[in-house]
């Protein structure tokens, strides 16, 4: 695998992880348990669609071939997509869709603080950028995680069962492959191994905080580096793709 | 009025401050079950096109305001003292730096 190639594969794997998480954000919107949060969700998931929408940009770029972006996130078939499994999965309660969003933006948190020292000045210059939202992201779910957990019997119950579904999604983020270590040797990418420790000692912080228990099973679900993912993803895409794919090249 | 129960979460005001050293201004309400999380979502509600470097929250029961009856008893006695107002006094002519 070449460095353009690497890059390539580089850039969507963490545009599709925004897009898909963007896309499944804005189902929560006019659907919020309150008018506040129902804004701060929509808010949250238009910037991971934002950075996926810069990402998809610079990858049509690299890839040279006269795409624009909407290529990349609406005419790409589900086995193309290289997002993480968790992004994809559905967003259940609010303590489900709080949990995701700490899994996930842990994770974004520190691998952002890494990408900015990238050789690769347009990653390292969107993860600045992004690093700033991220933050805020991550305090705005945290302390959901914490109400929840430390709550009433029925919501640390949800918030629980949330911890117990995604945990097995939560090793995949620190799979690497060839892309990732073509990257790291050119100083573009992250050793995401190195963030491992970090991740799981910030995410049993937050779930000590919230009195919930971290799970003790080991078994970590893996797929998306191949492009398989769950059933969900499928659907995410109908949705997202549709109008696209109807009357391709639509302008409004 | 209604005898439902309200069952929404607090009421808090929002005061943003556009800039450091100004003072902070109100620019609405929103409900949120304690600071903490009223003030994550007044940034999102009231600060998303580059209102604020600082906002405040304050919990809408803590403020202790003026009713509508005492518009007469309190701001109607200023109207008539013009002397309360610079425009009111002359200054005499060769006076500098005012």
């Amino acid at each position: 695998m070449n460095t353009k190639e690497a890059l390539l594969k580089y850039i969507l794997r963490y545009a599709d992880n925004n897009f898909i998480l963007g896309q499944r954000l804005s189902e929560w919107c006019g659907h919020g348990p309150i008018l506040e949060e129902d804004i701060a969700l929509a808010n949250i998931g238009l910037d991971k669609l934002g950075l996926a929408s810069a990402l998809y940009k610079y990858a049509a770029e690299v890839d040279g071939k006269g795409h624009d972006e909407d290529h990349y996130a609406f005419m790409r078939h589900e086995r193309e997509f290289m997002n993480q499994l968790m992004v994809e999965q559905p967003n259940g309660d609010y303590a489900v869709t709080m949990v995701r969003e700490l899994f996930n933006d842990v994770f974004d948190y520190y691998f952002l603080q890494e990408l900015q020292k990238s050789k690769d000045s347009i990653l390292a210059a969107l993860a600045t950028k992004s690093l700033k939202e991220v933050t805020y992201q991550l305090r705005h779910c945290s302390e959901w995680v914490i109400r929840f957990g430390d709550g009433t019997e029925e919501s640390h119950a949800r918030a629980q069962a949330a911890v117990q579904e995604l945990w097995r999604f939560t090793g995949e983020y620190f799979e690497m492959n060839e892309v990732d270590e073509t990257m790291l040797k050119e100083g573009i990418g992250v050793n995401l191994a190195s963030l491992k420790d970090k991740y799981y000692k910030h995410v049993a912080e937050v779930l000590s905080q919230a009195t919930l228990t971290v799970p003790l099973n080991e078994f970590m679900q893996t797929g998306s580096r191949k492009g398989v993912h769950t059933e969900h993803l499928g659907y995410i895409l109908a949705e997202a793709q549709y109008m696209q794919r109807t009357y391709p090249g639509a302008k409004w | 009025m209604s005898e439902k129960k309200d069952n929404q979460w607090p009421l808090w005001e929002v005061f943003v401050q556009t800039k450091p050293g100004q003072p902070h201004k109100h620019c609405g309400s929103l409900h949120a079950p304690d600071a903490e999380l009223a003030l994550q979502n007044a940034r999102d509600v009231y600060t998303r096109r580059g209102e604020g470097t600082n906002l405040w929250v304050v919990e809408a029961k803590y403020i202790y305001a003026s009713s509508p009856e005492d518009i007469g008893p309190f701001f109607d006695p200023s109207n008539e003292k013009v002397y309360r107002h610079p425009t009111f006094y002359h200054l005499p002519e060769g006076v500098k730096y005012i």
